[in-house]
């Protein structure tokens, strides 16, 4: 469904009646994201929020790295930008939401693998030589390159980053909240002690996307974001 | 890409757009959690659906990994965590275990009873909820053993305990037949320090640190929880295993 391509033309009655007058197309759009995309998108923005709050809040009960004895504070997060009041309160959003966060993110490999969709955004090795025209553009010293589809080399290489970094923190969440369990998972990650703090590399990974692509999407205008509510975008530049 | 190319006029987009967007709705249902009056029952259902599913995943015939002596934390370096008192002035000499509920020889037990059974020493580490860990050498008795040796029901679902300085506790019954889970009077090849939970206390690799309840006097085999846990009574998770 994706990639249609649709002409609007100035709707019936304002140009009085001219009956077999050619149509006066007078924007073009785009169908981009699929319904299931939007809505695991928008799901995943809250549970996203709240897994880094709560997590944050959680880390604030050991916000260390090293040992418990001496305990040296790698930094003291304030609790105004954390989500659950104490570490009981934190830890029951972060166990709620995961299930929301992990069941969005399987809902959306699902369809993006069966509906053949991911093809959009997957980046591959055909993408790699139009990565660094677009890197020079958007530092401002290369022209713009020709784009022909809804994602460019660049977002694709980042959105398959980002989705690589979802499924990474869901691994790492796994064994740290289950490192005997998932005693594999842990040990591929040197053991419970380091699988914590491969889960907050992974977190502090995640805001680094999130916040290049708020940038992105605010550059981008109105008719960008609006096609993440509507999944049509407007004025297409392909 | 462009595989359809149709022309729709401007009234007919807005409606398209404005159906599409409709059908985001289902999205505002995550605003429930924001009321106040729902947040708690939601955040415990999904804090019950995590352990129900914690206890799934649990397999008892799966150990927690070990440790070599040379990975093992020096004993100094190993935390002292009560919710209270470190010493809750327990008389060594006079101290028993009451032993109730579903089994066939309740009664009062001595430390030397829980002694005389075979004692597993094992490294392993204990995981505290704050988020810490630490790699230590424990000793003592296999839960199950001792289960044994007072003829538990073992197909009860509960266990539950009491400590000296009034913590409480209670575990799956799963969980306390795990060959890893220990009635420990040791650390170190030592006995048990008063700060460390002496006479007697949980040793359970598969659990998380609150659960590993310190200063035991009473231990019941029960298919009813009267009293859940301390910290499970301020919100925190029951089954909580690793």
């Amino acid at each position: 469904m994706s990639g249609a391509v649709i002409e609007i033309i100035q709707a019936k009655g304002k140009n009085g009646d001219g009956e077999e007058e050619a149509p006066l197309v007078v924007a073009r759009a785009a169908y981009e994201h699929p319904f299931v995309v939007r809505l695991c998108h928008w799901v995943n923005t809250v549970a996203l929020f709240v897994m880094v709050g709560s997590g944050l809040q959680i880390f604030r009960a050991f916000p260390s790295f090293g040992a418990k004895i001496p305990q040296k504070d790698l930094l003291h997060w304030p609790r105004a930008f954390a989500i659950g009041g104490w570490l009981g309160g934190a830890l029951q959003w972060h166990l709620t939401f995961m299930w929301i966060y992990m069941g969005t993110g399987v809902l959306y490999l699902g369809y993006q693998i069966f509906s053949g969709n991911y093809r959009q955004v997957w980046f591959t090795p055909r993408d790699v030589p139009g990565v660094w025209p677009m890197v020079k553009h958007y530092f401002f010293f290369g022209s713009k390159p020709a784009v022909r589809e809804a994602y460019n080399p660049l977002q694709k290489q980042a959105y398959t980053t980002a989705i690589g970094l979802g499924v990474l923190s869901v691994l790492t969440g796994l064994a740290v909240w289950k490192p005997v369990q998932f005693s594999w998972l842990a040990w591929m990650m040197g053991g419970f002690h380091y699988a914590r703090i491969w889960h907050f590399a992974v977190m502090w990974a995640i805001l680094f996307f999130v916040l290049g692509h708020l940038v992105m999407v605010i550059l981008h205008g109105w008719n960008n974001f609006m096609s993440m509510l509507t999944g049509w975008k407007k004025d297409p530049e392909y | 890409m462009k595989n359809t190319e149709r022309k729709v006029d401007e009234k007919k987009f807005r409606q398209v757009s404005r159906r599409e967007l409709l059908k985001l709705t289902p999205v505002l249902a995550l605003g429930a959690f924001a009321i106040p009056g729902l947040q708690e029952g939601l955040l415990k259902r999904g804090l019950r659906f995590s352990d129900w599913s914690a206890a799934r995943l649990f397999r008892t015939g799966h150990g927690a990994p070990t440790f070599d002596d040379a990975e093992v934390a020096p004993f100094d370096k190993f935390p002292i965590n009560g919710y209270d008192v470190d010493d809750p002035g327990v008389d060594l000499e006079n101290w028993t275990l009451s032993v109730s509920g579903a089994v066939e020889k309740p009664g009062e037990y001595k430390l030397s009873t829980v002694q005389a059974l075979p004692r597993v020493r094992q490294n392993t580490r204990h995981i505290c909820v704050e988020g810490w860990d630490v790699i230590g050498r424990f000793g003592g008795a296999r839960l199950s053993d001792f289960f044994k040796l007072v003829g538990a029901d073992t197909t009860a679902r509960f266990i539950t305990v009491k400590c000296a300085d009034d913590y409480y506790e209670s575990l799956d019954m799963a969980t306390a037949l795990h060959p890893q889970t220990l009635l420990c009077y040791e650390m170190y090849d030592q006995p048990l320090t008063r700060a460390h939970g002496a006479p007697l206390r949980l040793q359970i690799p598969t659990k998380v640190g609150y659960k590993q309840a310190k200063y035991l006097t009473e231990l019941k085999v029960t298919n009813v929880l009267d009293k859940v846990g301390y910290w499970e009574d301020q919100g925190y998770s029951w089954f909580y295993g690793l």
